[in-house]
This record gives structure tokens, C-alpha cells and sequence, in this order.
């Protein structure tokens, strides 16, 4: 399922305290595309993110999934297409409820039935066994809570997953986990992604193509490859580059650990 | 291996420990028990717990301790007698036997005290929650109307609600439940404000859960253990208000056994027989103490919890 986004606009506030968090941001993602946003904090990737999932409503411009636009309040089927995974698993799952019953509430609210068999197969689909099923939040690993997170958001079927940087509050050995989770997922589930992230290197593992945002706006669309190979246009973008030393997929970077002594 | 729930002693302990809970139910009771567990280790908390008991054990087996006519029948020859065999506490200035009318008593002041919480904690909820999860002119209106209701002072608001609505118990528990809720207002707006933007209550609008759905599966179940704090430590508050009523005569008649009633009929004979206005003052104070030594216990066992 395609996202489609022309010349949209979020603003905060009005008149003189008005501040438009993204700018006249246009991207079109294709069906099972997986698509990246980069840039600094601040620079509108979640807005626009939030905007796409109707969680903020846009000022100016068209939001279309699917070839439909969409309004300002979703419909219970629209909200079905589009789930996403938060940035931030000790934040998305509600403390007082067992895996269980976060797995279960979406199963109610669209009336699916056979809320039992759903919540362990969603479970076994991101590497979560029935061990894990009434556990509490606080009993389980971030990366076992960002698992359940996507298994949430994968429980309703969307064509569409929102990814917001799902992995930046995570050890690094957990990073990879969950981003090969993410790819092996899109990959069988056929779902179009749109992730945001910082990491230039998270980014380019699961995304082709990237788009980089600065102060709320989109100034380059480039692909994972080129901007690996430094190949980029705007002055921004070399310097978010720049800025990203050890972004290098070729593993050049890894002689570092090499050179560097290791202390007993 | 899951212990069974038959196993005595250790091994129940186990299965309500188990950090893999096999079911909804051994889920919600492990959760029950490790909050059990938090609490227990708070000394004054269990003797206010304890207090708490003994006031319903009291109250629950009142025809057991005493025959409920000796608490009402009048016997003039028997007046402000002292402790005795027949009569442990003594009698008041109308022969009745002090310790039946002390554990009747306790009766009405549970009943007060529950009362006052079914009406509290769902007005402070009702207002609460759709002002801190709404804002804008929703929560306007309703703090101001809570506003309202706080600039008044709680014992006057009281007597006039008792003095219009005419002395009662009922009229008491009213009055007290329309100048207590308004603390409970704002604990709920604070705490739903607090969680309102928080990750998962975005995740649930995202499945498309209604406002009323979010408020009462994913809000209430996080207001509901400071409010119940809130409660407890405001019981001793909500009992010495409807004692006062019943000390001023606008709470519970005569000859209803009510504590407060009963501290006000010994004021005459204070000096001379001061168990008829002691005793009941000092199951006043308890009961009062027991409720805040438990509130107290409550919330270090949350906030210990983390």
C-alpha cells in the first residue's frame, strides 16, 4: 500500500507564536517500499511521521494512503492500514498490563474474534514464546518489550508499519536483532515501511530509499547506496555525513577495533 | 515446572512468584501478591491494616460482643456507672451499656466512610479524567466548578448542607461527599495530564480505541492507586467530619449509637464520669490513626514499587 504525501504542513500555535514543525514535505512511498527519513532532533521526521499516522492533524496539504486521502478524523478501518512502532519500548506498553492484554486490546476494538489464537500467533511471529504471554512490561528485556511493541502493531494486519526510531533506545547487540526482526517482517508480510531515524547506519540497513530532513523540511532524496558511497548533492547532507563517522557499511570503520588496545 | 495452585505454603508462593505466569488469572494474583508482599514489610502500615480490620471485625460481629437492646434500651437505674462485669465500659447517662453502643457504633461509622467513597471517588473521577485528558475549555469549565466547590470551607459547606437538608445520617454523608470530591478532581487531572501524552495511550488511538475506551482501560487503572491512597489518608478527615456533625447534633439522632454523638452527650459529665465522653473519643482517635498509618503503608509500598 502506497503513502503519498503532497505539500504538507503541521504547524503549532497561531498568529505570531505560529511554528511550522514540517514544511511543504511531498514523498511518495511505493507499495512494500521501505522508506527512510534522517535528520538531527528537531528537524520535523517525527511530525511528519505522526502526521502519516493521523496522530497530528496536517495544516495544508494531502495525506493519501492507498491512493485515498485522508480526512481529519480516520475511520476505524482506516486506523487498521497504518500501525507504528514508538522510539520508545519502556514507553509504548502500558505498565499495568500483561503482554496479554496489550496484544488483546486491538483485537476488541476491530471486533476480530479469536483473540487467543491471534495474540500467541502474533507472539511467535516476532520470536516470543508463550513463557512471555502474561508477563508484565517490568518483567521483560527492552528488546523483548520492543518485540511485543511490534507484535501490536502487527496484530491488526496493516499494509503500512510506521517505524519511529525503533531501535535507538537499545543496546547495540539488541539494534540488530530487532532491525533484521524488522526486515525479515517486511519481507514475508510484503509491508510498506517508513522509518525515521538519526542513524544513518539504521537507516540504510532496512531502508532503499532515504529522504534527509532539515528545520522541517525534506532537502534531498537520495537512496541507501548512494549516500553509502558518499554520493550526495546538498551541503546538509554531507555534513549530516560527516557527522555520522562510522556510518560505513563497508566496514572499514571495524579496523578500529583492531588498533584500538584492549584493556584486561 | 508451574506449581499447581492445591500446593500448600512454599510452592503457592512459587506459583504466584512464577515470572512466567502461564494464565490471566496467575498473572493479575502474582501481581496482587508482590504488592502484598511491598506492603508487608511496612511495619506501621500493617498495624494500621490491622486497626482497619478489627474496626469491621467489631462492626461485622457487633450482636456477638453485645446484645444489640443494651445499646438503645434505656435502664435509669443503672446511670453512669463505672467499668464493671455487666458493663466493661461503664453505662452512659442514660444506663446504656457504652462498649454495645461503641461496637454498634463502628457500624455507622463504616457506613459512613463507605458511602462517602462510593460517592467521592466516581464524581472526582468523572470530573477529573475528561479535564486533564480533553483540556481546553472542557477542563476550563470543569476545574473552575471544582474551584468552586473548594473555596468553600469543608465543615461550614457541611453544617449548611445539614442545616438546610436537615439533620441525619444520610444528610451528614451528603454533605461530607459534596465538599470532599474536589481533591480527587484534581488528583485525577494531574495524573491523567501526565499520562495523556505518554506512548501507549498514542499506540491505543493509533488501533482506533474510542476516548471512553483510552480513559477507562488505559487512564483509570493508573489513577485508581493514588486516588484509593488519597482515600485512605482522607478517611480520618471524612470521620472526624461526621463526627463533629454528630457532636454539633447535625450528624446521626439520638438515640443512634454514633461516636461523635456520643462524645457530645459525655462533654456534660466530662469531669465526673469521663469514660462516657473518653471511651468514645478514643475510638474516634484509633479509628482515625488506623486509617492514616494504612494510607501511609499504601503509598510507600507504590512509590516503592517503581
Amino acid at each position: 500500500m502506497s503513502i503519498d504525501l503532497h505539500q504538507v504542513t503541521v504547524t503549532y500555535g497561531k498568529g505570531a507564536k505560529r511554528f511550522d514543525a514540517a514544511r511543504n514535505v511531498s514523498l511518495s512511498v511505493g507499495a512494500g517500499e521501505a522508506f527512510g527519513l534522517v535528520g538531527e532532533s528537531g528537524s520535523g521526521k517525527s511530525t511528519v511521521l505522526r502526521a502519516v499516522a493521523g496522530l497530528i492533524a496536517h495544516a495544508e496539504g494531502r495525506v493519501m494512503l492507498a491512493g485515498a486521502e485522508m480526512g481529519r478524523k480516520r475511520t476505524t478501518a482506516q486506523r487498521k492500514m497504518v500501525q507504528m512502532v514508538f522510539q520508545d519500548p519502556y514507553g509504548s506498553l502500558h505498565p499495568n498490563q500483561t503482554v496479554d492484554q496489550t496484544l488483546s486490546m486491538p483485537i476488541a476494538i476491530h471486533k476480530l474474534g479469536d483473540a487467543d489464537r491471534r495474540v500467541s500467533a502474533a507472539l511467535e511471529e516476532v520470536g516470543m514464546g508463550p513463557t512471555h504471554r502474561f508477563r508484565y512490561p517490568h518483567q521483560l528485556s527492552g528488546g523483548q518489550r520492543q518485540r511485543i511493541a511490534i507484535a501490536r502493531a502487527l496484530i491488526l494486519e496493516p499494509r503500512i508499519l510506521l517505524l519511529d526510531e525503533p531501535t535507538s533506545a537499545l543496546d547495540v547487540s539488541v539494534q540488530a536483532e530487532i532491525l533484521n526482526l524488522l526486515s525479515r517482517l517486511r519481507r514475508d508480510l510484503g509491508l510498506t515501511l517508513l522509518m525515521v531515524s538519526h542513524d544513518l547506519a539504521v537507516i540504510a540497513h532496512l531502508c532503499d530509499r532515504i529522504a534527509v530532513m532539515n528545520r522541517g523540511e525534506i532537502v534531498e532524496t537520495t537512496t541507501a547506496d548512494a549516500l553509502a558511497a558518499g554520493d550526495v548533492q546538498n551541503p546538509y547532507t554531507q555534513q549530516l555525513l560527516r557527522s555520522n563517522k562510522g556510518f560505513d557499511p563497508s566496514g572499514g570503520d571495524l579496523d578500529l577495533l583492531d588498533a584500538v588496545p584492549i584493556r584486561g | 515446572m508451574t506449581a499447581t495452585r492445591t500446593g500448600a505454603g512454599p510452592t503457592l508462593r512459587a506459583w504466584l512468584l512464577d515470572p512466567a505466569p502461564a494464565s490471566r488469572r496467575q498473572a493479575r494474583l502474582g501481581g496482587w501478591f508482590r504488592a502484598w508482599l511491598a506492603f508487608q514489610r511496612n511495619t506501621l502500615g500493617m498495624v494500621g491494616l490491622a486497626i482497619v480490620v478489627l474496626l469491621v471485625v467489631i462492626a461485622a460481629g457487633a450482636p456477638l460482643i453485645a446484645d444489640p437492646s443494651t445499646a438503645l434500651t434505656q435502664v435509669l437505674e443503672d446511670r453512669l456507672q463505672p467499668s464493671s462485669w455487666a458493663h466493661p465500659f461503664g453505662t452512659d447517662e442514660l444506663g446504656r451499656d457504652i462498649m454495645a453502643r461503641m461496637a454498634f457504633g463502628a457500624r455507622i461509622t463504616l457506613t459512613i466512610v463507605l458511602l462517602v467513597s462510593l460517592i467521592v471517588v466516581p464524581i472526582g473521577l468523572a470530573i477529573g479524567l475528561p479535564a486533564g485528558y480533553f483540556g481546553g475549555w472542557i477542563d476550563a469549565v470543569l476545574m473552575r466548578l471544582t474551584d468552586i466547590f473548594l473555596a468553600f470551607p469543608r465543615l461550614i459547606l457541611a453544617l449548611a448542607f445539614a442545616a438546610a437538608l436537615g439533620p441525619g445520617i444520610e444528610n451528614a454523608v451528603i454533605a461530607i461527599a459534596l465538599t470532599a470530591w474536589p481533591p480527587y478532581a484534581r488528583l485525577a487531572r494531574a495524573e491523567t495530564m501526565t499520562r495523556r501524552r505518554s506512548e501507549f495511550i498514542q499506540a491505543a488511538e493509533l488501533q482506533g480505541a474510542s476516548h471512553l475506551r483510552i480513559i477507562a482501560t488505559q487512564i483509570v487503572p493508573l489513577c485508581l492507586p493514588s486516588v484509593i491512597i488519597r482515600l485512605t489518608l482522607d478517611m480520618a478527615g471524612i470521620i472526624l467530619t461526621a463526627a463533629g456533625l454528630g457532636f454539633l447534633g447535625l450528624g446521626a439522632q439520638p438515640p443512634s449509637p454514633e461516636w461523635g454523638a456520643m462524645v457530645s452527650t459525655g462533654r456534660a459529665v466530662l469531669l465526673d464520669q469521663w469514660w462516657v465522653a473518653t471511651l468514645p473519643g478514643i475510638a474516634i482517635f484509633i479509628t482515625s490513626l488506623g486509617f492514616n498509618l494504612l494510607g501511609d503503608g499504601l503509598r510507600d509500598a507504590a512509590s516503592g514499587r517503581g
